[in-house]
C-alpha cells in the first residue's frame, strides 16, 4: 500500500496502481487517451502528462507506477503547458471537422481540447489525410481524424481476441488498419466506444443524430440470456441506438454487435394494430373484434384442448399473465422452451449459469459441452477470454469445432465423449479432477436433443463425481440463449399436471387433440407443425411485436411490446432478476404485453387479479421470491445435483449447433438490416465468395 | 496535401527456397522456446533478399505464418523500418544521405546529377529496372560525406562525377567495392592522421585473427597525447 503526495494531499493507494490511478483515487482527473483501464498500458497519447519531484522532466502518469513517497503535481504552470503542447500536437493533423462528425458532443478529444488546449493554433501548414479503411458493416472509418491511440488495435486484440487491427507505418505516416477486411468479431461495436475521436464510428448510425437531441433510457438487453446492461438512445419513437452500461458482474463496459446493432430492426416489420385472418387472409381489425373472435373460439372449449408457448424475448410479467390466464382456462399445456430443451422448472441450481459470468474469473478449468459461448452468449466468451489471458486456465470443448478466440484442447463431437470423460477416461478428467475450480457449461445444443435429459442426468453424475460443487463454489454451469427462458422456469411456464410440453402440442394439433394454441411472441418453433390453417389445424392466437412466421400462420394477430417498449422483468442465464425499462412507446395500437393479456382476460372471462404493473409485480414475487431480489445472484443452495434430468440411454450422434447465425436469432434481429449486411459479410461470406471489400 | 498509401504490389505465392529455409530455422532457433517471433526482422530480411529487394504481401504474410504470428503483426513491423521496402526496387537501391553533414557537403547535387543522369524522380526506379533512387537520413558516415548507400555497401566521399562513374560500373555488371572514394581508412581525416601521432604504429595485422587496428600494449591512458 503505498502512500503517495497528490497535489499536497496524502493518500494511500493499493499496490500496484499506476500514478494515473492514483490520482483518480484522489478525486483529481487526468486527462487521456490512450489509457483505457480495461486495456494494457501503451503511454503513447502523453496526455496525462503530471509532475514527479525529484524527476527532471513531466512524467506518463498511466505508465508510470504509484511508489512510495511519490510527490506528484497535476495543477503546477509546468503541467498545464505540457498538457497544452500536447493537445496542440494532437490537433495537428486532426481534421476539426466537428460539425460534421458523428463524435460530435461526445468526443474525449472534443471535451478535452476545450478543458486542456490552448484554443488556438499555430499551425499553417497542410494537415496530413488518410484514406478511409474497410472495416465490415458495422464501422465507419474517417481515419484523418486518428491520433494514434491504438485503443482499437488493443481491444482487438486483448478483449475481442481477433488480431486483424494494427497500427502501420511510423511517424506521420501511421495509420490504423484491418488490412482492408472487415473485422471478424462479435464484438467490434466496442470499437467504436474505445475510440476516443470520430475515426472510428458507427456505420448504421451515421448522420443519423445528435446526443444532445436523444433520450437515454437505462435498460438491459434481451436479444440474448446474458442480460447486457444497456442504454437505449431515442428520438421520438424511434431507437437511434443501443450503447453499453457498466454492470461489472456481467457484460463489464461491453455489448455484442447484435444487441448494438439489431435495434434498426425494431422499426421494421412491425405488428402495429390487430389482424384477423378471414377466408384465409389476414385483414386489420380492432382491438375489440381481435378479443370477441378468440373469445368465441375459446367459449365452451375444454382447457385440455388449449396451449399456450412463450417466446424467447418474453418478460416475465407477460409469461406470469399468460401462465395465469391459462391456469383461468383450466389449460396445462405451457411451455416455455421453444428449442425443445430438456430442462427442468423447480430446482432453480439445474437451469443456471451457477458460477456466474464474474465468477469465470476464479475458475481454473472449464469444460464446454454443446455451445459455442462465442455465438450463443458472447459476453460470456469475452470473459472466458479474459481468464484464459490471467493464465492457467484450461479450456475442454465437446461439440462441434470452433474458434473461441483461446485455445481449447477439442475433445470430441458428441455424447459419448462426455461420458468417456464421466468415467474418468482421457487427460482432461485428470484436468477437471485436478482443478480446484473446475466448471462444466452445457449448451442448448447438448440438451435440446431427444436425449437431452439423459445427459443433463450424466452431466450432474459428473458434477458430484468430479466434486464441482463445493462450499462457496458452483461449477455447474447452463449457458441459455433465450431471454426469457430462465424467466420462464422461475415461472413454473412448464406443461402443468397432465399437460404437454412442446412435442406433445405439435403432436396434439396433429391428432386434433389441440384445437386453441397461444403463441406469446414464440416464432421459433416448426409453424408447420400447426397445421396449415385453424381448420386443419390449430387456432393459432400470435401476441407479439414482430411480422415473423408466428404472425405468418397466425389466425389472430394481437400486437405486443418490443424489449425497448415495456417496463418488463428479464433473468438471465446467472438468474439475475433485471429491469427492462420503456424506452419508447410500442407502434400504432400496439400495447405492452402484459396489459393485453389482462385485456383479454376480461372478455374471455377469466379475469387476471393485477390492474397495474405494481400488482403484478407483487404475484411475480408470490409466484416466485427470486423477483424480490433486483440483480442479485443467490447462491443456488448446495448437494442435490443428483436429482435433474433421467437416466436414459445416450444418442451417440454429435451434438448440433445452437445458434447458427449469431447475428440472426430473433424476429428483431430477423428483421434489422444490419444484421442482415452482417450475416451477409461474416456469415455467408465464409463459406461463399460474397465478401465484399465495397465498404 | 500530403497523402499516405499503403503498399501496392501484384498477387503471387511466396515459399523460402530450401537455403533460406535452412537458414531460419537457424535464426529462429536462436531465440527461447515461445519467442519465435523475435526473429520477425531477420526473416523478413531473408524474405526481401529472396523477393528482389522488397516484400509483397505474400512474403509478409509467409514470414507470419512461419512464425505463427497474425498477419497484421508483421506487417506492423514489416512498414515500421524503412530497411524493408513495401513497394517493388530496381536491382540497385540507391539511398543519398541528405541529413545534415552530407547535405553540407552537397548530398543535393548527387541527388540532382542522379535524377538527371537515371531520369527519374526521387522514390522512381529508372525504365530498365537497374536503379531506384530514394533520399534517406542520417546513414552514419557524416565524416565520410557525402555518401550513398548502394544495395548493402555504402559509396563515400562521393562527388557528382564519381557517383555517375559508379553506376556506370554498375549497371555494365562490374564489381564496385564499397567505402571511401579517395582512397583514405574508414574515417580518417582527410589529409592522414592528426593526433595520437606519437604512439607506436600499430602492429601489422596479425594473420591468426587478432583484431587489426588494437594498440598491440596497453591502451593509451585518457591524457596521453595532450
Amino acid at each position: 500500500m503505498p502512500k503517495l503526495t497528490i497535489d499536497g494531499k496524502e493518500i494511500e493507494v493499493p499496490g500496484g496502481v499506476t500514478v494515473l490511478q492514483a490520482c483518480e483515487l484522489a478525486g483529481i482527473e487526468i486527462p487521456h487517451f490512450c489509457y483505457h483501464e480495461r486495456l494494457s498500458v501503451a503511454g503513447n497519447c502523453r496526455m496525462c502528462l503530471v509532475e514527479m519531484e525529484r524527476a527532471p522532466k513531466p512524467i506518463a502518469s498511466c505508465a508510470m507506477p504509484a511508489g512510495e513517497g511519490m510527490v506528484i503535481r497535476t495543477d503546477t504552470p509546468a503541467v498545464k503547458k505540457a498538457r497544452q503542447g500536447v493537445m496542440e500536437f494532437l490537433l495537428i493533423n486532426h481534421p476539426l471537422d466537428c460539425p460534421i462528425c458523428d463524435q460530435g458532443g461526445e468526443c474525449d478529444l472534443q471535451d478535452q481540447a476545450m478543458a486542456y488546449g490552448v484554443g488556438h493554433s499555430r499551425y499553417e501548414e497542410n494537415k496530413r489525410a488518410v484514406k478511409e479503411k474497410y472495416m465490415g458493416p458495422l464501422i465507419k472509418t474517417i481515419m484523418t481524424r486518428c491520433i494514434h491511440c491504438t485503443r482499437c488495435v488493443r481491444f482487438a486484440t486483448e478483449i475481442a481476441g481477433v488480431e486483424e487491427l494494427g497500427l502501420v507505418g511510423r511517424g506521420e505516416h501511421a495509420e490504423i488498419t484491418a488490412l482492408e477486411k472487415a473485422i471478424d468479431s462479435e464484438l467490434s461495436g466496442n470499437l467504436i466506444d474505445v475510440c476516443p475521436v470520430g475515426a472510428l464510428t458507427s456505420k448504421p448510425y451515421a448522420f443519423a443524430a445528435r446526443p444532445w437531441e436523444l433520450v437515454k433510457t437505462y435498460s438491459v438487453d434481451a436479444l440474448d440470456a446474458v442480460g447486457s446492461n444497456i442504454r437505449v438512445d431515442t428520438r421520438g419513437r424511434e431507437v437511434m441506438r443501443v450503447l453499453p452500461r457498466l454492470h461489472e458482474d456481467i457484460n463489464e463496459e461491453w455489448i455484442s454487435d447484435k444487441t448494438r446493432y439489431a435495434c434498426d430492426g425494431l422499426a421494421r416489420q412491425r405488428l402495429d394494430r390487430p389482424y384477423l385472418r378471414e377466408n384465409g387472409k389476414l385483414r386489420p381489425a380492432s382491438w375489440e373484434e381481435a378479443f370477441r373472435a378468440i373469445a368465441a373460439r375459446l367459449d365452451g372449449l375444454d382447457g385440455g384442448k388449449i396451449a399456450a408457448l412463450a417466446g424467447d424475448l418474453c418478460d416475465a410479467e407477460s409469461i406470469l399473465a399468460l401462465k395465469d390466464l391459462m391456469a383461468g382456462l383450466g389449460a396445462a399445456n405451457l411451455d416455455c422452451r421453444q428449442d425443445g430443451a430438456k430442462l427442468e422448472a423447480g430446482a432453480r441450481a439445474g437451469y443456471l449459469f451457477n458460477t456466474t459470468i464474474a465468477g469465470i474469473e476464479r475458475a481454473d478449468a472449464v469444460l464446454l459441452v454443446g455451445t459455442n459461448p462465442r455465438r450463443e452468449a458472447a459476453l460470456v466468451n469475452a470473459r472466458l477470454r479474459k481468464r484464459f489471458l490471467m493464465g492457467g486456465f484450461r479450456v475442454g470443448l465437446i461439440g462441434q469445432p470452433c474458434d473461441l478466440s483461446y485455445p481449447v484442447d477439442y475433445l470430441g463431437a458428441g455424447p459419448e465423449t462426455l461420458k468417456d470423460i464421466a468415467e474418468g477416461k482421457g487427460a482432461f478428467a485428470e484436468v477437471l479432477k485436478g482443478a480446484e475450480r473446475p466448471m462444466i457449461v452445457l449448451g442448448m445444443a447438448a440438451l435440446a436433443r431427444p436425449d437431452g435429459a439423459a445427459i443433463l442426468h450424466l452431466t450432474c453424475k459428473l458434477v458430484e463425481d468430479f466434486g464441482l460443487v463445493s462450499d462457496g463454489w458452483n461449477g455447474f454451469n447452463v449457458l441459455h440463449t433465450a431471454a426469457a427462458r430462465v424467466a420462464g422456469l422461475d415461472l413454473g411456464f412448464v406443461p402443468g399436471a397432465g399437460g404437454r410440453d412442446l412435442a406433445g402440442i405439435l403432436d396434439g394439433v396433429h391428432h386434433g387433440d389441440i384445437e386453441v394454441v397461444y403463441l406469446l411472441g414464440a416464432d421459433e418453433i416448426d409453424m408447420a407443425g400447426l397445421g396449415p390453417n385453424a381448420d386443419e389445424g390449430a387456432f393459432v392466437i400470435y401476441q407479439g411485436h414482430h411480422g415473423d412466421v408466428g404472425a405468418h400462420r397466425a389466425d389472430v394477430i394481437l400486437p405486443g411490446a418490443a424489449y425497448t417498449e415495456k417496463n418488463g422483468t428479464y433473468v438471465n442465464t446467472e438468474g439475475r432478476v433485471q429491469l427492462g425499462r420503456l424506452a419508447a412507446f410500442p407502434p400504432g395500437e400496439a400495447r405492452e404485453d402484459w396489459t393485453i393479456l389482462r385485456a383479454l382476460s376480461e372478455v374471455v372471462g377469466e379475469r387476471l387479479p393485477y390492474d397495474n404493473l405494481g400488482q403484478l409485480r407483487q404475484r411475480l414475487i408470490e409466484v416466485n421470491p427470486v423477483f424480490a431480489a433486483i440483480d442479485q445472484v443467490e447462491a443456488a443452495p448446495r448437494g442435490g445435483f443428483g436429482a435433474f434430468g433421467a437416466a436414459g440411454t445416450l444418442d451417440p450422434a454429435p451434438f448440433a449447433v445452437a445458434v447458427e447465425n449469431f447475428y440472426m436469432t430473433d424476429p428483431i434481429s430477423r428483421a434489422s438490416e444490419t444484421m442482415a449486411k452482417c450475416t451477409e459479410a461474416f456469415v455467408l461470406g465464409q463459406s461463399g465468395e460474397a465478401t465484399g471489400t465495397g465498404g | 496535401m500530403k497523402m499516405t498509401r499503403y503498399r501496392e504490389g501484384e498477387p503471387g505465392d511466396f515459399v523460402f527456397t530450401a537455403a533460406d529455409q535452412a537458414r531460419a530455422r537457424v535464426l529462429v532457433a536462436r531465440y527461447p522456446e515461445g519467442r519465435q517471433a523475435s526473429a520477425v526482422l531477420a526473416l523478413l530480411d531473408l524474405a526481401q533478399r529472396q523477393s528482389g529487394g522488397w516484400l509483397p504481401r505474400e512474403a509478409i504474410e509467409y514470414v507470419a505464418n512461419f512464425l505463427e504470428m497474425a498477419p497484421i503483426r508483421v506487417h506492423e513491423v514489416a512498414s515500421f523500418y524503412s530497411m524493408f521496402n513495401l513497394k517493388p526496387v530496381g536491382r540497385h537501391l540507391i539511398q543519398v544521405c541528405r541529413t545534415t553533414p552530407c547535405w553540407l557537403r552537397g548530398a543535393a547535387e548527387l541527388t540532382d546529377s542522379c535524377c538527371e543522369k537515371l531520369g527519374v524522380g526521387l522514390g522512381e526506379t529508372s525504365e530498365d529496372g537497374e536503379f531506384t533512387l530514394i533520399e534517406v537520413e542520417c546513414l552514419g558516415a557524416c565524416a565520410n560525406a557525402p555518401m550513398v548507400q548502394i544495395g548493402d555497401d555504402y559509396y563515400e566521399d562521393l562527388t557528382p562525377e564519381r557517383l555517375r562513374q559508379i553506376l556506370d560500373d554498375l549497371k555494365a555488371g562490374k564489381e564496385v567495392p564499397g567505402g571511401s572514394r579517395i582512397g583514405r581508412q574508414s574515417s580518417m581525416a582527410e589529409g592522414g592522421m592528426t593526433t595520437l601521432k606519437d604512439l607506436p604504429a600499430p602492429a601489422p595485422a596479425d594473420p591468426s585473427g587478432a583484431p587489426a587496428g588494437a594498440p598491440a600494449g596497453a591502451p593509451a591512458a585518457p591524457g596521453e597525447g595532450a
